[in-house]
């Protein structure tokens, strides 16, 4: 009490300049010791190696303009140094839409904008019923976007209708390109989260019908190959199936890579369940609620939060996974682009195919990542684990 | 140290069968082969203070708990506000919607506002509309002094706030009988009043309390009895004065002269 300093006389300083600004940063970051300096300096000279050729391929001696092959060639045949882009440019509805016809990829187009259309008011903070909308489009979605792809007007061979209407068929063997990969990976994201949880919460279970049974799933799936579970899904499934029953081998195939994720994402959701205490268990029962609501309004929602990365992850690997169809016959964005350069007109350009198909991957992995972080931080409510 | 109970407290003991709220007729239980309760009879009655002590690990925490059915006693019986415990779902159900229970370490819903906290079990146990529900919460949250903290998170919470949050959220299922386990003893000495004052003023207003608790300041001020356990029995209950001026067995007075002289 006697010799408290008083305070609130002395005026706030700036901090020192060498700590602050571009030079403080560096200073602190780049050079603080020797060893960090000496880190830094190989960087930059790796970089230095790296980055130039690899600018001068993809932008300064790249080839924009043209539209043939023969635009990226010398005049004695050999292909120029430069990425030949105009490769992209000419087979890029090929590698959107696979072999989808020509005539009706506005009906992916319209799905697209559909999508985006329908889940934007999602993003309004205050809407009303907000749950039941997010409900509503999560079951409805899939059914306009499936007639769209697929149409509605099943014509005989016969009748000429079978190749100009607007709204025939398109089998499910003609779909492709990115719209494939998408769909495919949306298929699986969507429904492995749920099935996950039901795994995972199955895996907890005290009735041994029930956990044994999860178990048993989860290790069974997670064993296997994806690889190997798609070849087995396209052509020895068949094989035990009755004569003249045959289900869509695309059907197959998304059944595979569900159930596949699905037993990754239990074993996920079963961490985040492991997180959650004791205590939060029986204070949810000591107010009455029952198994479900506890679950549903208590435990999985923290449970979900604490594995958000682990989550994405899995659904990172899923997205990137889903090209393995390509080997099973399906022309999916790595299998259109594997068309492309098989394409005689085409031949020698296979690098800017992988280029922009890892670039395209990467575009949507990046994204996201991105958006699980901005996840994280909006659902971050200041808890301490207890 | 002591609790802050100025106000007297009228003691009443009614013996009339229909003023019970809870009874345990010849309870046991076990864990696996360890025998942790043995054979409780203890009757509350309606508005009844009972304070329950005890050296650590004698089992006050479970019976407690086998009062709402976090734990499962395996012999005799238990009948809380005239509803039997058994297995039956309904029942437990029943009971639990008529006693609230307040945890050492709080045990909010970290996820959820304080609010949300509070409003939860009314909208989806009592189905009560969401507007109402608030209504109630609020006029919990402001008995136990912290209306203005409604929209914080329980983590951005001291702890005794926190405390009274979970109190709050239980009174807002309005129960008839409250229990406490421990509900100080995760607290900083500072905060320690600031849950009492909020206990005593629920005593004041005549609900039934079961309070495990080592502030015996709050035990001889607020309880009409008090209990003291060992090794899974009821050694000796009495009422406050009575039990810290001639405490009858042994064991009590060691437990006693351990807890007061430090
Ligand atoms: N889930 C359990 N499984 C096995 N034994 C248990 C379990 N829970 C508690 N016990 C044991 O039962 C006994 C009684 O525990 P209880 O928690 O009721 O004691 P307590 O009187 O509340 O003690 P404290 O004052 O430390 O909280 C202890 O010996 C404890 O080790
Ligand atoms: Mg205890």
């Amino acid at each position: 009490m006697t010799t408290a300093v008083e305070t609130g006389n002395k005026a706030d300083l700036p901090p020192p300049a060498s700590t602050v600004g571009v030079v403080g940063w560096m200073r602190e970051n780049l050079f603080s010791s020797w060893r960090s300096t000496v880190l830094t300096l190989l960087a930059v000279y790796l970089l230095y190696v790296a980055i130039p050729p690899l600018l001068q391929w993809t932008v300064f001696d790249a080839i924009w303009t043209g539209n043939e092959a023969k635009d990226c060639k010398l005049p004695d045949g050999s292909a120029k140094d430069g990425a030949c882009w105009i490769f992209i440019k000419a087979w890029i509805g090929g590698f959107m839409y696979g072999l989808y016809p020509y005539d009706l990829r506005w009906r992916v187009d319209v799905a697209a904008v559909l999508v985006l259309l329908m889940f934007a008011p999602l993003a309004v903070k205050r809407l009303p019923f907000k749950n039941i909308y997010g409900v509503a489009v999560i079951l409805l979605y899939p059914v306009v976007a499936y007639f769209m792809f697929r149409g509605f007007i099943d014509f005989p061979l016969s009748d000429p209708q079978s190749t100009t209407h607007p709204w025939r068929v398109v089998e499910t063997s003609k779909w492709g390109g990115l719209a494939l990969t998408l769909l495919i990976a949306s298929v699986g994201i969507i429904a492995s989260l749920p099935l996950g949880i039901l795994l995972a919460l199955g895996r907890r279970s005290h009735m041994p019908i029930v956990s044994t049974f999860s178990v048993l799933f989860i290790e069974l799936w997670r064993g296997v190959p994806l690889i190997t579970v798609l070849f087995m899904s396209s052509v020895m499934l068949p094989l035990f199936l009755p004569e003249g029953v045959n289900f869509d081998k695309l059907l197959r195939a998304l059944i595979g890579v569900t159930l596949f994720s699905s037993a990754y994402m239990a074993e996920v959701v079963r961490g985040g369940l492991q997180a959650i205490p004791k205590g939060q268990y029986e204070a949810a029962m000591a107010l009455g609620l029952n198994f479900v609501r506890m679950m549903a309004l208590i435990v999985m929602p923290q449970a979900l939060r604490y594995v958000i990365p682990s989550i994405v992850n899995t659904f990172i690997g899923l997205f990137k996974d889903t090209t393995l169809v390509a080997i099973i016959g399906m022309f999916d964005l790595l299998g259109a682009i594997q068309l492309g350069n098989a394409d005689p007109k085409w031949l020698g350009f296979g690098m800017e195919g992988y280029v922009f198909a890892a670039a395209l991957y990467f575009v949507f992995c990046f994204s996201m990542s991105r958006y699980s972080q901005h996840l994280e931080r909006k659902l971050h409510t200041g808890h301490k684990k207890r | 140290m002591t609790a802050s109970a100025q106000a007297p407290i009228q003691k009443v003991k009614s013996t009339k069968s229909d003023e019970v709220a809870i009874q345990m007729i010849g309870m046991h239980k076990w864990y696996g082969e360890f025998h942790v309760l043995k054979d409780i009879n203890l009757t509350v009655y309606r508005g009844e203070r009972i304070v329950i002590c005890g050296p650590s690990g004698s089992g006050k925490s479970t019976m407690i708990r086998c009062i709402n059915r976090l734990e499962e006693h395996q012999k005799g019986s238990i009948v809380v506000e005239g509803v039997e415990l058994s297995n039956n779902v309904k029942n437990i159900d029943a009971i639990r919607r008529e006693v609230g229970m307040v945890f050492q370490h709080f045990n909010l819903f970290p996820h959820l506002t304080v609010l949300e906290n509070c409003t939860l079990a009314p909208i989806w146990v009592k189905k009560m509309p969401k507007k109402d529900a608030e209504e109630v919460a609020m006029k919990y949250l402001t008995r136990v002094r912290i209306p203005e903290q409604a929209a914080k998170y329980p983590g951005q919470l001291s702890g005794g706030q926190q405390q009274r949050v979970a109190i709050a959220r239980s009174l807002c299922m309005n129960p008839k009988i409250m229990l406490f386990d421990e509900p100080t003893s995760a607290l900083d000495p500072e905060m320690i009043k600031e849950v009492l004052d909020t206990m005593v003023l629920l005593a004041e207003e005549g609900m039934t309390m079961l309070v495990v608790t080592h502030e015996m300041g709050f035990a001889r001020t607020v309880a009409n009895r008090i209990i003291f356990m060992d090794r899974g029995e009821i050694v000796e209950q009495n009422e406050p004065s009575e039990f810290f001026k001639n405490p009858k067995s042994e064991r009590t007075r060691l437990f006693l002269s351990q807890i007061l002289h430090h």
